[in-house]
């Protein structure tokens, strides 16, 4: 099973779609421009500090708000590996699935962090952070579909593929 | 075992029984785009190697967020757009006639038992007409507009039922932002909501729309209300025995149930900077204002605007406060006019600015600055949605709004 | 020997029996209008005084007029510096009222006063026979806290109108015409004056059109005589005039022009410049994305009738943006009882609230790469509207309201 390690960033509860990119951003032309402000409103230091691989640790009700798919695809781009958080809103979660990005939902974890600790993660198995293991669901079957097939994009090419 | 209204769409549009925790694929009826996504859509439509849209006639584009441009860069989303339309043969098109949830059941685009999915978080509107309808991104979008399909867990409902006559100062705003403060954020999160009870079945269709729009700020899927005589007569239709039969069965399974006595609201607002946070308007009152936005896909319709000119006749806007009157759409900013409303609002000192998203979307309309604080009836008061984060965003009905612009400070209606 | 009206105006501020061109006069002012543009500039020089003062809080008018309602963070900003301000010491403060030049018209402006704004159309104020001229804001902070300032009287060009607009041709045809025989820079430091018969066919509403653009002729004002139609706007107005000059018989003019209204054809100023006019016909036929009714030069009820009368019945093309702003809040009021609002609503137009709009490219309608305005606003000048590769043209209130219908430059006699 696939396992990364990362370092973590710690959010709060409900951070929504415009913590995350605010409107004054998203007629800008591309994600990449989009990137610096991500998180601005609430910590705007945060998007330039971010590295490749780091992992987002949040509260509950994470991605909150819009629909605005650049929300996820921000996330990805800054080059978080995955957000971990109490729980997801619904319309965040179809887009990170859609995007490729990976979501865990975990109680617990959030609560016993300190940003800038280490974690371990195998995917579908648990989270190791400080020798405590952390358990993670597995995601429904439709999901691992799109998943596998590298997000929702692929998947349709693949579709409009095969009807050739 | 009987079934819950959502239960009902999804199990009519896909031909057999379903249940909470199903994962089916829908036929769509509708879908809507709005100017913000429509270049991304775009894009990822042809990426995904679609070469026709799966019907032309299901799908809207509406121009909204961006009318008029604010930034420069803001008219290549139109040029996207008018290209995707002359290309692959839309119809649905408009370009400065309102918000979008508004415009999709004023134009008739929506009808009671109809599945529709937007590029937006507010679709869940529709549920104003008894439609299913909800928030999607732009990638699943595309997938939509090639395929027709999308697929969908069936979702568990929450009965919210309301009896009784509400207080005259109270609107269905202030009851949203309650159940909202009740359930918390994602108190409704993957669910669906269903509003019952004589207090709902009294309500206009313009009133429901501010309470299935705002279903979404407690995480909900959708909100729906049973379509009656009031939605035939909104919608312009003769409701068929189906349509009829979209009520939640005595026998249904609810996973929650929540019980309000109309007499028992009170003003609220909800304060900074979560739409969960809501008090009663007389625990804040006499807080300084700067301005005040009556408008949104929320609160934009004629029957806030007369209520907000009721309070607002023959007075006038406080001093160094703003009132800014953003109408939801071309057809009610006419309305508005032709019954007087407009003039009384334009006596009062209201700026009042075309049919559009405005400052609810937060890129032009009445951004605010380090200190000032606003009082609005349209659906977010998020960290920096209308400025700075150092704005202080509190959302209200109308008539608390406006009872607010007269006094320059938070008062009751 | 005999003084034109700028000299007399500039005589009576200076307290002086008589002035000539040329001269530099130390003269009291008597209204000193400011806008978000530049205020909180002032206001930042102000508080960097020693011992700052306002000579007389009375003269101040203070309007935010560009960016209504805010379109960012940054304006908010400059704003709230500006309200805060107004509201500490007293200032008289419109916000969401209208553009400047027109709250003043319809508010403060009398016949014979002296009146620096921080805005360069504040020559429009020569409608009422006031001399008004634009300042940057080191020169409002002066006058602001003196009440003074110094003034070079400057020279005149006379023009003296006979004859009568033909229908179908505004006053606006009539400026830019002007503008394109003299020039950009064709009455530099110079008071462009207007007179004779032909003044008496144009309403209030044209001579605020025709002194409001005459700085694109590089004027420092614009001055007309007053008469009937002046003393009864401002008796409407509630206001009395200071004083009733009109140039002596032998003042001397730099220059005397002889129009004849009656010659005036419909005008189109090409991008980028105010005096690249063509007759309209010219551009028959060019495509336009967005068409713009409104400003301080072509916003008012009268310009609105215009466009209305025209698209009545009609609709705008569907391809075209067409924004229609009311110049202000009173005359957003009147058209709304005339019924006008509806008529632009129900042709599809886009109306907003009364502002400076996509005249100077602020937060409503601005255009993008490689896109065509046709507009009735002042300037023309390349990136004025938005991005720096796009086209304005100017035009009267029907050349627009028709181009905005058929989704190319178009007359009214095409309609």
């Amino acid at each position: 099973m696939e396992k990364f390690s990362g370092k973590i960033w710690v959010l709060g509860d409900d951070i929504d779609t415009d913590i995350i990119i605010p409107t004054e951003y998203l007629a800008l032309k591309t994600v990449k421009d989009m990137t610096p402000y991500a998180f601005s409103p609430l910590r705007p230091e945060l998007a330039a500090r971010i590295k490749e691989g780091d992992i987002i640790v949040a509260g509950k009700n994470f991605g909150c708000g819009s629909s605005r798919e650049q929300a996820p695809e921000i996330i990805k781009a800054l080059g978080i590996k995955c957000v971990i958080a109490k729980s997801f809103a619904r319309i965040f979660f179809r887009n990170a699935i859609n995007n490729g990005l990976l979501l865990i939902e975990n109680e617990t974890l959030r609560d016993a962090v300190c940003e800038g600790d280490k974690i371990t993660v195998t995917i579908n198995e648990a989270i190791e952070h400080k020798g405590i293991q952390y358990p993670i669901t597995s995601l429904p079957e439709n999901l691992v579909e799109i998943i596998k097939a590298g997000g929702l994009v692929k998947a349709m090419q693949k579709l409009n593929n095969s009807k050739g | 075992m009987g079934s819950t209204i959502i239960e009902k769409i999804v199990g009519n549009n896909v031909g057999k029984n379903v249940k909470p925790g199903d994962i089916v694929t829908v036929n769509v009826d509708r879908v809507m785009i709005h100017d913000i996504f429509i270049p991304f859509v775009a894009s990822k439509f042809e990426e995904m190697g679609f070469q026709k849209l799966w019907d032309a006639d299901k799908a809207v584009l509406i121009y909204d967020h961006l009318v008029p441009a604010s930034q420069i860069d803001d008219t290549r989303h139109f040029k996207v757009g008018n290209a995707f339309v002359e290309k692959y043969g839309m119809k649905n098109i408009h370009r400065s006639d309102g918000i979008c949830h508004q415009l999709m059941t004023e134009a008739g685009y929506v009808k009671p038992g109809n599945i529709v999915f937007g590029t937006d978080s507010h679709t869940t509107t529709y549920g104003c007409v008894g439609a299913f309808s909800s928030g999607i991104g732009y990638t699943e979008m595309a997938s939509i507009l090639g395929t027709g399909t999308l697929w969908i867990r069936v979702p568990e409902t929450i009965k919210v039922n309301i009896s009784g006559k509400l207080p005259g100062n109270v609107m269905a705003k202030d009851i949203i932002l309650k159940l909202i403060g009740d359930l918390g954020a994602d108190g409704a999160t993957y669910k669906a909501l269903e509003f019952t009870g004589d207090t709902v079945e009294n309500m206009s269709v313009a009133s429901r729309m501010s309470m299935s729009n705002m279903a979404i700020e407690a995480g909900a899927k959708c909100a729906l209300f049973t379509p009656d005589e009031k939605t035939a007569e909104y919608c312009g239709i003769e409701l068929t025995d189906k349509e009829k039969d979209l009520v939640g069965d005595a026998d249904a399974e609810y996973c929650q149930v929540i019980n309000y006595k109309a007499e028992d609201f009170v003003p609220v607002m909800a304060c900074p900077s979560n739409v969960d946070n809501v008090k009663p308007v007389s625990e804040l009152e006499g807080t300084e204002i700067d301005q005040v936005f009556i408008g949104s896909c929320t609160n934009g319709r004629l029957e806030d605007l007369m209520a907000a000119a009721e309070i607002l006749k023959g007075k006038k806007v406080a001093s160094f406060v703003k009132l800014i009157v953003t109408p939801a759409s071309r057809k009610i900013y006419r309305e508005a006019v032709e019954n007087g409303t407009m003039a009384v609002l334009a006596e009062a000192g209201a700026i009042i600015t075309h049919p559009s998203c405005g400052l609810c979307c937060g890129r032009t309309g009445g951004i605010l600055t380090d200190g000032e604080r606003v009082v609005a009836t349209n659906n977010r008061n998020f960290l920096g949605r209308m400025g700075t984060s150092k704005v202080e965003i509190y959302l209200a009905s109308p008539k608390s709004a406006a009872a607010c612009a007269v006094s320059g400070k938070i008062v009751m209606p | 020997m005999g003084m034109t009206m700028a000299e007399k105006i500039i005589a009576a501020a200076a307290g002086a029996s008589e002035v000539k061109a040329g001269d530099i006069h130390t003269v009291e002012l008597d209204r000193l209008m400011s806008n978000d543009g530049t205020t909180h500039l002032t206001i930042d020089m102000y508080n960097q005084l020693k011992e700052p003062r306002i000579a007389d809080v009375n003269k101040l008018v203070w309007i935010v007029d560009h960016n209504v309602p805010c379109d960012s963070v940054k304006t908010a900003a400059s704003h709230k510096k500006m309200r805060d301000f107004a509201k500490e010491h007293g200032i008289r403060f419109y916000e969401g009222a209208g553009v400047c030049h027109q709250v003043m018209m319809e508010n403060h402006v009398t016949s014979g006063e002296l009146i620096f704004g921080a805005d360069s159309h504040t020559c429009a104020y020569g409608a009422v026979g006031a001399f008004g001229t634009g300042v940057g804001c080191t020169d409002y902070l002066y006058a602001m806290v003196t009440g003074k300032s110094w003034l070079l009287v400057p020279e005149t060009l006379r023009f003296n109108l006979k004859g009568k607009l033909k229908e179908g041709v505004y006053a606006r045809d009539l400026i830019l015409s002007i503008i394109g025989m003299i020039g950009a820079n064709g009455a530099n430091y110079m008071a462009m004056e207007f007179g004779g018969e032909g003044l008496k066919t144009l309403n209030m509403s044209d001579r605020i059109a025709v002194c409001n653009l005459c700085v694109e002729a590089g004027a420092k004002t614009a001055l007309m005589e007053v008469d009937e139609i002046t003393l009864d706007y401002l008796k409407a107005h509630g206001r009395e005039p200071k004083h009733c000059f009109a140039s002596d018989d032998d003042a001397v003019f730099a220059h005397t022009y002889e129009i004849d209204l009656s010659t005036i054809k419909p005008i189109v100023a090409k991008p980028h410049f105010v005096d690249s006019v063509v007759d309209a016909k010219e551009c028959v036929g060019t495509h336009i994305d967005e068409a713009f009714l409104g400003s301080c030069n072509n916003g008012r009820i009268e310009d609105l009738r215009v466009g209305a009368e025209l698209i009545k019945g009609k609709k705008v093309h569907s391809l075209v943006r067409f924004l229609v702003v009311p110049a202000s809040a009173e005359v957003y009021r009147q058209a709304l009882s005339e019924g006008i609002i509806d008529t632009f609503m129900e042709a599809g137009a886009i109306v907003m609230n009364p502002n400076c709009s996509v005249c100077w490219g602020s937060c409503q309608g601005v255009i993008g790469e490689n896109e065509v305005l046709i507009s009735t606003g002042t300037r023309n000048f390349k990136g004025r509207a938005g991005h720096k590769d796009s086209f304005v043209y100017l035009a009267s209130a029907a050349t627009v309201t028709a181009s905005a219908i058929k989704g190319e430059i178009a007359t009214a006699d095409m309609i």
